[in-house]
């Protein structure tokens, strides 16, 4: 039986359980789960002072409740498996290097900043800056995987220099912006100066967009690479229509003000 | 009943150790992707005279491939790990870049590999795009009708090549229709090619030879031509025709499934005996005796 928490004690202000991770429990029992410590604002606690526990530590992290203010949950994590039931908190897998993050509702901004590698699903919404560089910093993502399913914020994949971004509905403003290198695919529709100042990598797009003068039309053509991502993303449960993995895109190369070696493909539709 | 099955003869199939890999061709249609499989292993008969051993596996469906797309497994074996990624780079890279609509994936999943896209995307002159996919290096090679994409690393592991029928006959016609029956069954087997010109050789071999430059020369034992001649012919004098079937194989399993489907499809088409080519257990580290794997014909013929 895996390790489950259990939201019991709603924090008045935000919780950081960054440490809890499943390869940080292994083996551990409830009791022992519970004693360990944690950060309620500026404030000293214990798991158990929010948390009912249950189960044994064996790879996977149960967490149950609404933990909107519960912050870096699986920050660091390099292996295993965190399920949350419920929303989860600002800097969801921060700096993740691998194993795997399911979030069975939203997350909040600051999903998967400067990942490394591994996967973050989650099936509702995310907030600002998922995938991207700390202010202040170069390099966003650089491996791995998040894939959201309904929409997200604002300066998605900023600073990304590798791993994939998929959103199954709409993007928003500046997606890509700062973009070094990998890969960003919105099913739905992309915000506004998508790709600012990207120097590489890939932003697809199934539906319309208006992009920046910055970038130039190249080509219409069909992506077999394209195909590859979008059968893989379908395998994980996005809904992708046959017309965006069979279909021809309109692909402009940009952001000139850069290097003018990235592309944005947008669907003909 | 067994007055016209041919008999089995009591000896082995001399097979060698090589290296295999598998690669996946898809083009926009069926046609093209046959095409670009066809001209990867063209000649490829034989890794005496042409480095490698290739053949068509099978044909596959959209559902099958990576992408989709139609596809061809092809089948590539050679005597090295360091010569099939060679090989690889040479043929994907004169056959299969080049042919319209056309992607290549590895077709192997193996702990060895060897990197294939890695060394082609040096044609994309800078402008290639490395892609990650889910732990999958691939490249995108910008090319004139869009972009080649294909694997960085194609898988390679321990094959065996070298398996093969002798079909002994009384005359051309009916030794071609027993072997054009076997290759036909053969061809059903997962994991094997037979590579040389639509399944089926005349010019069986020998090691060596008198003249000191040639590694081979003619299986003289098996020309009817020469019965007169040599001290040795394997034939009776009713032989009028010897045709052989070679067989490489990623496991030695499948060599000798494809062996065995050969000889029950060959059986019953007049031929005089069945027999396999070796060289005394002297060369190849595996035997594959005939008799063991077809007892219940060996007994009846």
């Amino acid at each position: 039986m895996s390790l489950t928490l259990t939201l019991h004690s709603a924090p008045q202000v935000p919780l950081e359980v960054d440490g809890l991770l499943p390869e940080a429990v292994e083996g551990k029992d409830a009791a022992q789960v519970a004693a360990l410590p944690l950060m309620h604002g500026n404030e000293k606690v214990m798991v158990g002072d929010f948390f009912a526990a249950r189960g044994k530590g064996n790879g996977e992290l149960r967490l149950e409740g609404d933990l909107s203010r519960v912050k870096l949950i699986g920050a660091g994590m390099s292996r295993g498996k965190i399920t949350i039931e419920g929303n989860a908190g600002l800097h969801l897998g921060a700096g993740m290097l691998g194993g795997e993050i399911l979030v069975n509702g939203d997350a909040g901004d600051w999903v998967g900043p400067e990942m490394v590698g591994g996967r973050i699903s989650v099936r509702g919404n995310a907030g600002h800056m998922v995938g991207s560089v700390h202010r202040g910093g170069s390099v966003g993502m650089r491996g791995g995987e998040i894939i959201v399913h309904g929409s997200v914020g604002n300066e998605t994949g900023n600073g990304m220099r590798n791993g994939l971004i998929a959103v199954g509905r709409d993007s928003g403003d500046f997606t890509g912006v700062s973009m070094n290198a990998g890969t960003i695919i919105v099913l739905g529709r992309l915000g506004w100066r998508s790709g600012a100042g990207m120097k590489r990598g890939s932003i697809i797009s199934l539906q319309e967009a208006e992009l920046l003068p910055t970038f130039s039309y190249a080509c219409s053509y069909r992506p077999i690479f394209l195909r590859l991502y979008l059968l893989y993303l379908r395998e994980l449960g996005l809904t992708v229509e046959d017309a965006g993995i069979g279909g021809v895109y309109r692909r402009y190369s940009g952001d000139s003000v850069e290097l003018n070696r990235g592309e944005i493909l947008l669907l003909n539709r | 009943m067994s007055a016209h099955l041919p008999r089995i003869v009591d000896t082995f199939a001399e097979a060698f150790a090589m290296w295999g890999t598998r690669a996946i061709i898809t083009a926009e249609t069926p046609a093209w992707a046959t095409a670009a499989a066809r001209s990867m292993t063209g000649f490829a008969t034989s890794v005496i005279g042409c480095k490698c051993e290739a053949g068509i596996e099978r044909e596959l469906l959209e559902e099958e491939t990576p992408d989709r797309r139609p596809g061809i497994s092809v089948l590539l074996f050679s005597t090295s790990m360091d010569s099939v990624g060679k090989r690889l780079i040479e043929r994907i890279g004169q056959c299969v870049l080049t042919c319209p609509t056309t992607a290549c994936y590895n077709g192997l999943a193996s702990d060895q590999s060897v990197v294939v896209g890695g060394m082609l995307r040096y044609f994309g002159d800078g402008w290639q795009i490395s892609k990650l996919l889910n732990n999958r290096r691939l490249w995108r090679i910008p090319v004139m009708d869009g972009e080649f994409v294909v694997d960085e690393s194609f898988g390679v592991q321990r094959a065996v090549g070298g398996g093969n029928l002798l079909l002994l006959g009384t005359d051309g016609a009916t030794t071609l229709k027993a072997a054009q029956a076997a290759v036909a069954a053969m061809r059903s087997v997962p994991g094997v090619i037979l590579p040389f010109p639509d399944g089926v050789v005349r010019s069986g071999s020998k090691p060596g030879s008198r003249y000191k430059a040639l590694m081979a020369s003619t299986n003289d034992a098996y020309c009817p031509t020469l019965q007169g001649c040599i001290d040795q012919s394997s034939l009776t004098p009713e032989v009028r025709c010897v045709l052989e079937i070679v067989i490489d194989g990623l496991d030695l399993a499948a060599v000798e499934t494809a062996m065995r489907v050969g000889m029950e499809a060959a059986s019953p088409c007049g031929l005089l005996q069945i027999s396999a080519g070796n060289y005394g257990g002297n060369l190849g580290q595996y035997k594959i005796a005939l008799h063991g794997l077809t007892p219940t014909l060996a007994a009846t013929a």
